[in-house]
């Protein structure tokens, strides 16, 4: 069995790369960490009498927010401890948002993987999905563009008749913005 | 959306975007001295004696004390605005400059005559202290409170606090060059009152700006 910290330094490696731009390492973080943040986020929502819909926007709340704060990363450190701390963070958030006393949520068995049962369907009642229709136009279709239909920052591009500067750009405010507005919102 | 796409969507985006949190403090400290220096030259300037006060122990305690406060308070907000980052050492460093002025509190009433306390304590100038202090640290305080969007505080409240603690020092630390009044009954009084006023100001405008 793979121990706790050799998983973490398997997942610091792997941020190292994805921060110097490396996105075949980013994708591979990200879809390590998923089944990690969803049994946590499960437990968290479980805890508050929230159901396992609610625990998935609270998971993609968490990818967000990892992505647009991961320079808050101090590389020279185990990343264990950040991930948890965001992970809480946006947890607590979601509780709060959602009217329930999110201050005594305790989701340190963050560490022990549960056996998460099947995960998704894409839901239409999703905040992010409700967002994404909110999103300006000329950045909702790169999103989707990207996110929905699979697409490559090139492709999209191509898609959209963009330059790919113009893409990468539309694709990150993009993303802030689903971040900011699933925040702001009074779900 | 899935989240499998919202995955692909990020890993997409994973080109390195904006400044470093730790490059835009520092830039917002550069910007916020040279800000107080600039108002503190046109509004007030120092006072004439001020360099040779420098041999006087007691003006001397002032800048201790207010650039100690900024030095600690920077190094806990640095730490503040990464998630999960021990605070350590940093959360009792900013007991040290409490701790000198008790030390200047101390060697003033073993040397002032207690008849003459209030009037030290008083001195001429509490009320420009109390304007001046916090009207010079507002543009400190936004300049760092900008900067630290960049990073990520679980504790907004605390992390501005802390940052109206580094606007007050700095703001402090000039206009101490320019105050006559020396004794840190003073400067435990007024001037403590006047950073304490950017720290609340601080709290609640992180409370606003400062979530992620």
């Amino acid at each position: 069995m793979q121990g706790v910290s050799d998983r973490e330094a398997e997942w610091a490696a792997l941020m190292r790369a994805a921060l110097g731009g490396d996105r075949a390492a980013y994708r591979d973080l990200l879809v390590a960490l998923t089944p990690v943040l969803r049994a946590a986020a499960r437990q968290g929502c479980l805890r508050f009498g929230l159901g396992v819909a609610e625990a998935e926007d609270v998971v993609q709340e968490t990818l967000l927010a990892l992505h647009l704060k991961r320079q808050t990363w101090d590389s020279s450190q185990p990343i264990g401890p950040w991930l948890r701390a965001i992970a809480r963070n946006k947890l607590v958030d979601a509780l709060r948002r959602r009217g329930r006393r999110g201050t005594e949520v305790d989701i340190d068995a963050f560490s022990e993987v549960l056996a998460a049962p099947v995960p998704e369907d894409s839901g239409i009642r999703r905040d992010v999905a409700k967002h994404l229709q909110a999103l300006a136009p000329g950045q909702r279709s790169v999103v989707q563009a990207i996110a929905v239909d699979g697409a490559s920052i090139r492709e999209a591009a191509q898609r959209l008749t963009m330059t790919e500067g113009a893409v990468r750009v539309a694709l990150h405010r993009g993303l802030a913005t689903l971040a900011l507005r699933l925040r702001s919102s009074e779900t | 959306m899935k989240t499998d796409d919202l995955i692909h969507a990020i890993a997409e985006d994973a080109a390195p975007t904006g400044l470093h949190p730790q490059r835009s403090l520092a830039l917002a400290l550069a910007g916020a001295v040279t800000a107080v220096a600039i108002l503190f030259w046109l509004l007030l300037g120092p006072r004439g004696n001020a360099l040779a006060s420098l041999a006087e122990p007691r003006f001397v305690l002032k800048f201790l004390v207010t650039l100690g406060l900024v030095a600690a308070a920077i190094g806990l907000v640095q730490r503040l605005i990464r998630p999960g980052a021990a605070v350590g050492i940093w959360r009792s460093a900013l007991l040290l400059a409490p701790g000198l002025l008790l030390i200047g509190i101390a060697g003033e009433l073993v040397t002032v005559p207690s008849g003459s306390w209030m009037t030290v304590l008083i001195g001429t100038n509490s009320r420009l202290c109390l304007t001046f202090i916090p009207l010079m640290g507002l543009a400190p305080l936004g300049l760092i409170l900008l900067a630290l969007r960049s990073g990520a505080p679980t504790r907004p409240a605390l992390t501005g606090a802390v940052a109206g603690l580094i606007a007050g020092g700095i703001s402090a630390a000039f206009y101490a060059s320019h105050c006559p009044d020396d004794s840190p009954l003073f400067v435990a009084t007024w001037y403590v009152l006047a950073i304490a006023l950017l720290a609340g100001l601080g709290a609640l405008l992180g409370r606003r700006l400062l979530r992620w």
